[in-house]
């Protein structure tokens, strides 16, 4: 199998996985006994969360660190570090709208101060810089070093944002899956289709960042060629004249 | 490598007493971006009590960003990056002697947006250690964070509007909890010793981090 029908393939099945948990959350699964049909949303935030905080941003880290570790360096390492910054990027914002979603009619208010709210937009914040200085001109390999340090750097707010709800006990409830006694408060059909919707996010997320990589190979060999056909065009007009 | 720290904090103070860049523009800016907050919210005395401890952290954010582009275009001038690496001073020392440099403009700042509070907006301080303490912790992580973004930025072409970008959401945690241990200081209940805490963290955590990735920062 080639890369291209790889990627095609967790595409196909990471989209039948989305639309399977689409189902189940909005017909299948019953309404809550507190929440009622709002407990809908557990469905898409926490396997958003899970992309974004802990698969993107983690795969960012370690592919930064392997890129700053003299052996393991490549460009390879640097590209699937920013595409996955830009996927997770993505991710955590919708994690923020569909949290925002939620607190509106349970919290009443689309915003608050709480810890971990906070925390995850200053950890969005912190990667739309990584993609800004991604965006400068510069030589490939500088802006290779200098963009891992960045994603290394803010890669420190992840577990601050995992343990605040446990470190300042604020209006966020806990984890419903990865507490700290690993005992999920979810069962049964509800159970599956959340874990059904953490199986589809990655595969999208897998399948997003395949993209991004093959995208990212192409536009640096673009600027190569480009330089090089401006070089030719540069020689023959010299041997022109 | 704390040799090499003390040279190069020693030549970036010696550049600063010369072109007094900091005193003449770093500390003027910081009082008057107090000033100006005082101006937004207004005259209210109890109001500029209770928003003393962020607008003193805030300025003096803003006002350490100048100073450490300040700070990093003593590197950018002419090829000074690439003269101190032909000295074979260690990474990890220019990392920690442009902290130290830094560290100590940051006292000077912290001096008078203090004076500047404490006469301005009414300020009360009623723990003295609490308040000391987190003046001293803050700044260690701020100058480490700085630097070492400051570094990130060098050289490209939009320094002035990418470090803000990349080292403010950074330095956050450090003017939360500072910010916290200001108000405890200043009279509100809160649990310093937890703030205090934060602070020795980032601050432990930001410079490790330093000494760890400037090394690979300074490669050609």
């Amino acid at each position: 199998m080639t890369r291209r029908q790889l990627t095609k393939w967790v595409g196909v099945v990471s989209l039948a996985a989305a639309i399977a948990d689409v189902w189940l959350g909005l017909w299948v699964t019953p309404p809550d006994v507190n929440q009622g049909d709002l407990v809908r949303l557990v469905y898409i935030h926490p396997a958003l969360a899970w992309v974004a905080l802990y698969l993107a941003f983690g795969v960012a880290a370690i592919c930064s660190i392997l890129y700053l570790w003299p052996r393991t360096r490549s460009f390879t390492m640097d590209r699937i570090a920013a595409a996955s910054v830009e996927v997770g990027v993505v991710f955590t914002v919708l994690t923020l709208i569909t949290g925002s979603i939620w607190g509106r009619p349970t919290w009443g208010v689309w915003w608050t101060w709480d810890a971990r709210l906070t925390s995850t937009a200053l950890l969005a914040v912190m990667f739309i810089g990584y993609l800004a200085l991604r965006r400068v001109p510069s030589d490939p390999h500088v802006r290779a070093r200098r963009c891992a340090i960045a994603a290394i750097i803010a890669a420190i707010d992840v577990p601050i944002v995992h343990f605040s709800v446990v470190w300042w006990q604020t209006l966020h409830q806990g984890a419903t899956v990865l507490n700290p006694n690993l005992t999920p408060t979810i069962h049964g059909i509800m159970a599956w289709t959340l874990l059904l919707s953490f199986l589809a996010f990655t595969g999208i997320f897998v399948w997003m960042l395949l993209v991004r990589f093959d995208m990212a190979v192409l536009e640096d060999a673009g600027v190569d060629d480009g330089l090089e056909s401006a070089l030719i065009d540069r020689r023959a007009e010299g041997s022109s004249s | 490598m704390l040799r090499d720290a003390r040279l190069i904090a020693a030549r970036d103070l010696r550049i600063e007493m010369r072109s007094k860049v900091a005193t003449w523009q770093v500390l003027p800016f910081a009082f008057l971006s107090l000033i100006l907050f005082a101006f937004a919210i207004g005259p209210d005395p109890t109001l500029l009590k209770q928003t003393s401890p962020g607008l003193f952290w805030l300025s003096l954010l803003f006002a350490s960003v100048l100073g450490t582009q300040r700070s990093l275009s003593i590197e950018g001038d002419g090829a000074t990056r690439e003269a101190t690496r032909l000295l074979g001073i260690d990474p990890a020392g220019i990392f920690l002697g442009k902290t130290i440099a830094l560290l100590i403009e940051l006292a000077a700042l912290e001096i008078v947006l203090l004076g500047g509070v404490l006469v301005f907006f009414h300020t009360q301080v009623s723990n003295w250690p609490l308040l000391i303490s987190s003046l001293i912790l803050a700044p260690i992580g701020l100058a480490s964070a700085s630097v070492i973004y400051g570094s990130v930025t060098t050289g490209l072409r939009s320094t002035a509007t990418l470090l803000p970008l990349l080292v403010l959401p950074v330095l956050a945690p450090l003017l939360i909890a500072g910010a916290r241990c200001f108000s405890v200081a200043t009279g509100s209940r809160g649990n310093s010793a937890e703030w205090l805490g934060i602070l020795a963290v980032f601050a432990g955590i930001y410079v490790l981090l330093g000494i760890v990735l400037y090394g690979p920062l300074e490669e050609s």
